[in-house]
């Protein structure tokens, strides 16, 4: 197991470690759970000892009280300046699901480059519409509004909350309807894609990606090529899973900062790093590329 | 101010002063109240029940 790996499965197993949830089909209910985690974790996983920052915002767009949720959105500024997408390579249990799926020796599928320009704007989409705008709108009388993404879209729920829980729970079980069989359809063509397709959720579909990749270019973590030693060899891209031309753009809002192009590079020309560094004059472009 | 490195420096400055505050903020108005009171129950809709 890679140490990336080692991590993401540890810190899954750190936030969801309330284990007698799942044989017992409750979820935690201590006061941690008023703290968000960085990933993509449903709050109602009856393992989940934090909550998930999208939840959590919608919840607090949609109280009585409050139409915006500056903790959260604070929480999640503060996140993705320190890391950018970071979270998403390392932390996000729902990447890691998706990354094990993609480990099935089957055919995969590369998505055309024109296609997956338009497609990763989606996720962007569905932040402004799914998690801003419409919890916000659609308010009652009482300011109360439906988590929107959360009820309709967001198959981490489904599959990490909705499925354990129905499992061991009876009288939930007896409450199915049309909505659980929508969600169980989006969760399905998810995994099926996630074997195809390497993380197609968070390429295209993830608002905490959307969130905290606008922070990838100007995050405190960031890539650095020193273009003194790049040999503009082309192996970084190659072996980029997001399909993103590290050489020209190190810091673009689709990486996950998973490190493989680091990995990659032969002369070491290309660094994770939080320091400053004066960026140099590229051979394999002329983009200032830090 | 040309130089990107520290523009870069100073939109972080910013914005994590930004975000402190917002945090800070909504803790002060009792958000993470709402968190903990919608998380510490089962949320039908995100289990896709309700």
């Amino acid at each position: 197991m890679d140490k990336r790996k080692l991590v993401q499965a540890l810190f899954a197993f750190t936030t969801n470690a309330h284990v007698q949830g799942f044989f017992h089909g409750t979820i935690y209910r201590g006061k941690l759970k008023s703290a968000c985690v960085p990933g993509l974790n449903c709050y109602s996983c009856p393992g989940a000892l934090g909550s998930c920052p999208i939840g959590a915002m919608q919840a607090v767009e949609g109280s009585t009280t409050y139409g915006f949720s500056m903790y959260v959105t604070g929480f999640l500024v503060f996140v993705g300046l320190l890391a950018g997408r970071f979270v998403c390579g390392w932390l996000c249990p729902f990447g890691l699901i998706q990354e094990l799926l993609h480990k099935l020796p089957t055919r995969k599928i590369k998505v055309p480059k024109k296609a997956n320009d338009i497609l990763k704007w989606v996720k962007y989409l569905i932040l402004l519409i799914f998690v801003i705008f419409l919890p916000i709108l659609t308010a009652d009388k009482f300011g109360i509004s439906t988590p929107w993404f959360c009820k309709y879209i967001c198959p981490a729920g489904t599959l990490e909350g909705g499925i354990p829980l129905l499992l061991a729970n009876r009288p939930l079980r007896q409450a199915i309807g049309f909505l659980f069989s929508w969600k169980l359809l989006i969760l399905m063509l998810v995994i099926l894609a996630s074997i195809l397709i390497f993380r197609p959720f968070c390429h295209y579909l993830c608002p905490l990606g959307a969130f905290y990749g606008m922070f990838n270019p100007v995050s405190i973590r960031r890539y650095q090529i020193d273009r003194s030693k790049c040999t503009n060899c082309g192996l970084c891209r190659t072996h980029c899973k997001m399909d993103i031309d590290v050489c020209k753009n190190p810091n673009s809002s689709e990486c996950i900062r998973c490190g493989e192009c680091v990995k990659s590079c032969p002369t070491g020309a290309l660094t994770g790093m939080t320091t400053r560094r004066k960026p140099q004059k590229a051979p394999c472009n002329d983009k200032i590329a830090d | 101010m040309k130089n990107p490195i520290h523009k870069r420096r100073l939109f972080q400055i910013f914005f994590l002063t930004a975000a402190f505050a917002l945090m800070i903020t909504g803790l002060i108005n009792g958000e993470a109240q709402t968190v903990l009171a919608k998380a510490v129950n089962i949320c039908l809709e995100c289990i896709g029940i309700g």
